[in-house]
């Protein structure tokens, strides 16, 4: 009897780690800053380059950082999700306009609407390499001493802010 | 007159380089040591190439900020700690063994030996069985012995 059972077992845990292995996004290589001080930096703002922006002026609030480009596709996709979340005021949520040119950010968001509390320029994407940025949209969620909490790597969808980014936000800000 | 026109042909493709070649030309050393590091990082966007032979914009990045920072006078286990706090531990193609990647380091020997040892095990019992239907009572060796007999009529 062991012999038919043996295999079987064993052929069941590979089915289940294959299952789970096979569900996950290999893209998605998790960040080492969550639970990090998330990366002090100074930015000028997308509409204004002569007023700056520094992460302190976010000092005891929870926010996120949504960092988004043009030239991204996904970017599109969320950036509905991203009004609808701006129009019902629960969280500020700061673009960073990564890699982009002025002019191609300024457009995006006439055209489509901003749905950003503010938007930061970050040409060179010094401060996204910094925040450990590899492919865009990624989305930090941020608390009120400055700890980045979670990082969303890919699109904001209607599940993901259900499931993780809001419930996250609303644990903050009982802090 | 021909001869010298036939020479003028032959330099002009001297001016015909690329622009972009002129970086690696500023440094070429520099330029080695940066190829030879950006060959241990994993690009997170292409994953299974590495920054050096990637063309992915990110790689691109990371190719300059390494050339900035080898520029500043940073080592190479510098600029390493520098993106594996950025970007983790997967960012090494060889990672440290420590606590956090012990599992993947020492599975394959585990299941090795796993593997042995169930072998091991299964040959064991086999030898048993074996054995034990070589080992005859004497009323089976006499009938054997009879049969055979018989046979050689």
């Amino acid at each position: 009897m062991m012999r038919f059972i043996l295999p079987f077992v064993a052929f069941v845990v590979l089915s289940v780690f294959l299952y789970i292995g096979l569900g996950r996004d290999p893209r998605e290589v998790p960040s080492p800053l969550i639970d990090k001080p998330a990366p002090v930096f100074s930015l000028p703002l997308l509409y204004d380059a002569k007023k700056q922006f520094a992460t302190e002026d976010m000092k005891g609030q929870v926010w996120l950082l949504n960092v988004w480009a043009s030239w991204c596709g996904a970017c599109k996709d969320e950036h509905p999700i991203l009004m609808d979340l701006a129009a019902q005021k629960i969280v500020p949520v700061l673009g960073l306009n990564y890699k982009d040119k002025r002019e191609d950010g300024e457009a995006v968001l006439r055209k489509a609407g901003d749905p950003y509390t503010l938007t930061l320029f970050d040409a060179d994407g010094k401060v996204g390499f910094d925040y450990g940025v590899y492919g865009v949209p990624e989305t930090y969620i941020i608390d009120k001493q400055g700890v980045i909490r979670d990082k969303i790597i890919g699109a904001v969808t209607p599940q993901n802010l259900r499931d993780r980014i809001l419930p996250l936000v609303a644990e903050l800000n009982k802090k | 007159m021909k001869n010298f026109l036939i020479a003028l042909l032959l330099v002009l493709p001297t001016f015909a380089y690329a622009g972009e070649a002129k970086d690696l030309a500023e440094d070429p050393v520099m330029e080695r040591r940066m190829i030879d590091l950006a060959e241990k990082v994993r690009c997170l966007v292409c994953q299974s190439e590495n920054v050096a032979s990637s063309h992915s914009d990110w790689s691109n990045d990371v190719r300059q900020i390494m050339r900035d920072k080898m520029k500043a006078g940073a080592s190479d286990q510098e600029i390493m700690d520098m993106l594996v706090e950025r970007f983790g531990k997967s960012v090494l193609f060889d990672p440290p063994v420590d606590k956090e990647t012990m599992p993947l380091w020492t599975a394959p020997f585990i299941l090795l030996l796993l593997g042995i040892a169930v072998l091991f095990i299964q040959l064991r019992k086999r030898r048993a069985i074996v054995q034990q239907a070589a080992t005859l009572t004497p009323e089976a060796q006499a009938r054997a012995a009879n049969l055979l007999k018989e046979e050689n009529k």
